[in-house]
């Protein structure tokens, strides 16, 4: 006989505002099996679990159920408790009556009802749980960064200190990725190569970190602990081992009319380039859609010159496989196409430039020198006005809903390095809001304003005229004044709002982890697990999870090393146990169930049965790997016979609950 | 059919526990209402859930079944949902062949992101089966409760 214990949460008033709890433990107490039914202020607290812990002893409790919040906040403390008191953790189940009941009603009868019937339905589901036993599974010790920005620098790098082995997988030339072309840093204006490089020489030279560069994730199988990934190293036809990096090939080649994409387009590299000078890995690349000889077999200047003979225009992509105990996503952000805004004149005006473009327009390395220059006549600037929020906090088919978040500073940055370079430069900052939550952000903005005299104006800009001249005629509104103005300036920069990179949504589907709207991966948990994905095993870096500003890019960074490194000290984890089992009696050797698993978990055996009449008997059956399976329960579906079942998810649980429900 | 004035109709909704189950739980979070006939049953994944579940359910009385998991593609068991959008089919075309209102069974992807869609299609849902009225062609008589 089953002797079962329910504990109903007040949650402060979360739970007990809407639902009437008391009546809830009174109602709950007259079911089938239960022998004590309680409610309590904070069930989670340490005397609420005490309450539950007490109960499962004196009353030699064989099942609780706990109606408080949702299984994904307090599942596992309650099984802690549970486990702690002598039960089995498994025989713990949760009626969730704060998300799906509580919070979302507002009429307490109803409510109260509901919150009955989900209670019952846990009762009805806990007389069928059986005591579950988790299985040891050993973890790799190596983890797997992808992307090579800051932050999978950063990650790579905490990773690597804590002795473990990483790699970076890094889909261009070079790691380095968005920092690397950023002029200035805000609020302290450091250079960024000068605080960069030095990371990327580091984790170059750190023995414990292999960088795989010009590299792709081309798939991902297994879990936590045991990931199998395997990576393209896309044909860069040149000898990575070889290659000195000397750059005489860059010099010679006789094709130099490729768009340079480390410089926005803004000027033109050779076919075989090295992005730029502190690449790293320092080796070129040759860039077959421009290579006169893989196209039309005539040139090989380039293994001419080589003296280093590292030239291979016959390499192919090839495909290396290896083991990770964890995986640490970061593959960053890219500013948003601006096609569609034709009110900017950003496609039929070279002036019109993105801020990653003037970025570009203002480094040392850029296509200028670092002078500021119009790209279109090469002549200097005298007005110039900056346009924000071009794409973000819209709710148009165009544009992006959320806040970029870095606009608003690095404008701010902008403008006070024209003025400060260019005195005679007049600057206008057309804005929604201003946005600087940070430490020295605000001050920040502000010595722009005060300082260095930006003229900063509420509204927005309506639209943006190349004229015959050469001018460009920004017309836009001044909220405040309430006026229309029109400025003749030389040059127009647009804060272009950012997106997840578009390798992102792919990559989530190998790694079966969640994405959301806007395709920035969703953390396991908004406030208390910002940096681990819902998937075990898989961590979050950087601008992949939201936008982010270099600080709070290094600050996840390391903290997903922190998560990653935990996980890969334990020489072992636990595995979820509730993973499918087959009777092997009803079993009867379709075949159905191997087909359908995703992990192939499954396997048939031969097993010899001794039949009614004292013969024995071989039959195939299927035999699941329970260190393989991951429980999703497909099999159960798929199995002919019902032999098929899924631990702590049967198909008697869930009739019961059904049951349960529609009583 | 006679619909009575006040008809709740009891609808059980099965939620994959890594898209809906969390999309559920962000509804709730963002305090989004949805009428209280819904109840949700957690499952691993929308490919557990059984047509002989959804069967079940209607014997028992439910008015309508909805099954909620991740948008293809996004399945954390990497196909499972695929599974689900074709026995689903199946069932629809035997439920369309027993007379059975195709909208007392739904399947919605919902991703656990998407806690107003989620709100929003239970709000529909259940005004959608409250039109059709009580479930009478397959509920079980015998397991009415006296």
């Amino acid at each position: 006989m089953q002797r079962i214990g329910v504990f109903v949460c007040h949650c402060g008033t979360n739970i007990a505002a809407t639902v009437d709890v008391k009546a809830v433990a009174e109602a709950l107490g007259h079911e089938p099996g239960v022998v004590i039914s309680q409610d309590y202020q904070y069930m989670c607290s340490e005397s609420g679990q005490e309450l539950v812990k007490n109960a499962i002893k004196e009353q030699k409790l064989t099942g609780v159920v706990i109606c408080s919040c949702s299984p994904r906040m307090h599942e596992n403390t309650f099984r802690k408790a549970a486990a702690s008191a002598g039960l089995n953790p498994y025989l713990v189940e949760i009626a969730n009556i704060r998300e799906q009941c509580s919070w979302i009603h507002k009429d307490i009868a109803t409510a109260t009802e509901k919150a009955i019937i989900l209670g019952r339905t846990a009762v009805a589901k806990v007389h069928l749980n059986t005591p579950l036993n988790s299985m040891e599974s050993p973890v790799v010790k190596r983890a797997l960064v992808i992307g090579g920005g800051i932050a999978g620098i950063q990650t790579a790098l905490d990773i690597a200190e804590a002795g473990f082995d990483v790699d970076i997988v890094e889909k261009q030339p070079t790691i380095g990725g968005k920092m690397a072309q950023i002029d200035k840093t805000f609020p302290t204006l450091d250079c960024a190569a000068c605080i960069l490089t030095p990371k990327m020489v580091e984790a170059s030279q750190n023995e414990r970190i292999t960088i795989h560069s010009f590299s792709e994730v081309a798939d991902v199988k297994g879990f936590v602990g045991n990931f199998t990934v395997k990576i393209k190293k896309k044909a860069r036809f040149v000898d990575e081992t070889k290659c000195t990096g000397c750059g005489l090939c860059t010099e010679k080649c006789p094709m130099k009319k490729v768009p340079n994409e480390f410089n926005m387009g803004l000027d033109n590299r050779s076919a075989i380039y090295i992005p730029f000078a502190q690449a790293v890995p320092k080796v070129a690349t040759i860039d077959p859609n421009y290579c006169m000889m893989l196209k039309t077999g005539k040139c090989g200047v380039c293994s001419k010159v080589c003296s280093a003979g590292a030239i291979d225009y016959k390499q192919q992509d090839t495909f290396i496989e290896q083991q990770y105990g964890a995986i640490v996503v970061a593959t960053g952000f890219n500013p948003i196409n601006l096609d569609k805004y034709d009110e900017f004149a950003y496609n039929q005006c070279p002036d019109v430039v993105t801020s990653l473009e003037l970025e570009r327009l203002m480094n040392a390395a850029g296509p200028n020198g670092g002078t500021l220059l119009r790209p279109s006549d090469k002549t200097h600037p005298h007005t110039i006005v900056f346009v924000q929020c071009v794409g973000s906090r819209c709710d148009d088919e165009k544009g992006k809903p959320y806040c970029s978040k870095i606009c608003c500073m690095y404008t701010a940055k902008h403008a006070m390095l024209i003025r400060e370079k260019y005195p005679d430069t007049e600057v206008y900052v057309f804005y929604i809001d201003v946005r600087t939550p940070g430490k020295n952000f605000d001050e920040f903005y502000r010595r722009a304003v005060e300082q260095y005299n930006v003229h900063y104006i509420k509204g927005m800009v309506g639209k943006v005229t190349p004229k015959s001249d050469g001018k460009i005629d920004v017309q836009a509104s001044d909220l405040l004044a309430n006026e229309q103005l029109h400025i003749n300036a030389d040059m127009v920069v647009l804060a272009a709002a950012i997106e997840p990179d578009k390798t992102a949504r792919p990559l989530a589907t190998m790694l079966t982890t969640q994405m959301d709207t806007n395709d920035f991966f969703t953390e396991a948990h908004p406030k208390l697990r910002p940096v681990e994905s819902a998937t075990a095993g898989i961590f979050l870096s950087g601008a992949c999870q939201g936008p982010k500003d270099i600080p709070e890019t290094v600050a996840q960074a390391s903290a997903a090393a922190a998560k990653a490194i935990g996980l890969l000290c334990k020489n072992s984890i636990t595995c979820n146990p509730c993973v499918a089992h087959s009777d092997e009696l009803m079993c009867n050797g379709c075949s159905s169930c191997e087909k359908v698993c995703p992990y192939g978990a499954i396997t048939y055996i031969d097993k010899e049965f001794r039949m009614p009449d004292r013969t024995t008997k071989v039959r195939r059956v299927a035999s699941v790997n329970p260190a393989v399976c991951q429980g999703c329960g497909a099999c159960t579906v798929a199995c002919p016979s019902g032999a098929m079942d899924l631990s702590g998810f049967s198909n008697s649980q869930i009739m019961a609950e059904v049951d349960a429900i529609c009583k | 059919m006679q619909v009575k004035e006040n008809f709740e109709p009891v609808i059980v909704a099965f939620c994959c526990n890594w898209c809906s189950y969390a999309g559920a739980d962000l509804s709730g979070t963002n305090r989004l209402n949805y009428p209280t006939n819904v109840k949700i049953i957690r499952v691993p994944c929308s490919c557990r859930v059984n047509p002989m579940f959804i069967l079940r359910a209607f014997q028992k009385g439910a008015d309508g079944v909805i099954i909620c998991g991740c948008h293809p593609g996004d399945c954390h068991y990497t196909s499972g949902n695929y599974f689900t959008r074709r026995r689903i089919t199946l069932l629809y075309s035997m439920l369309d062949f027993l007379g059975i209102e195709r909208n007392r069974t739904r399947l919605e992807w919902v991703s656990a992101a998407e806690g107003a869609k989620f709100a929003a299609t239970m709000q529909q849902f259940t005004e959608d089966v409250k039109a059709l009225g009580p479930n009478r062609r397959l509920e079980d008589l015998r397991c009415r409760k006296q």
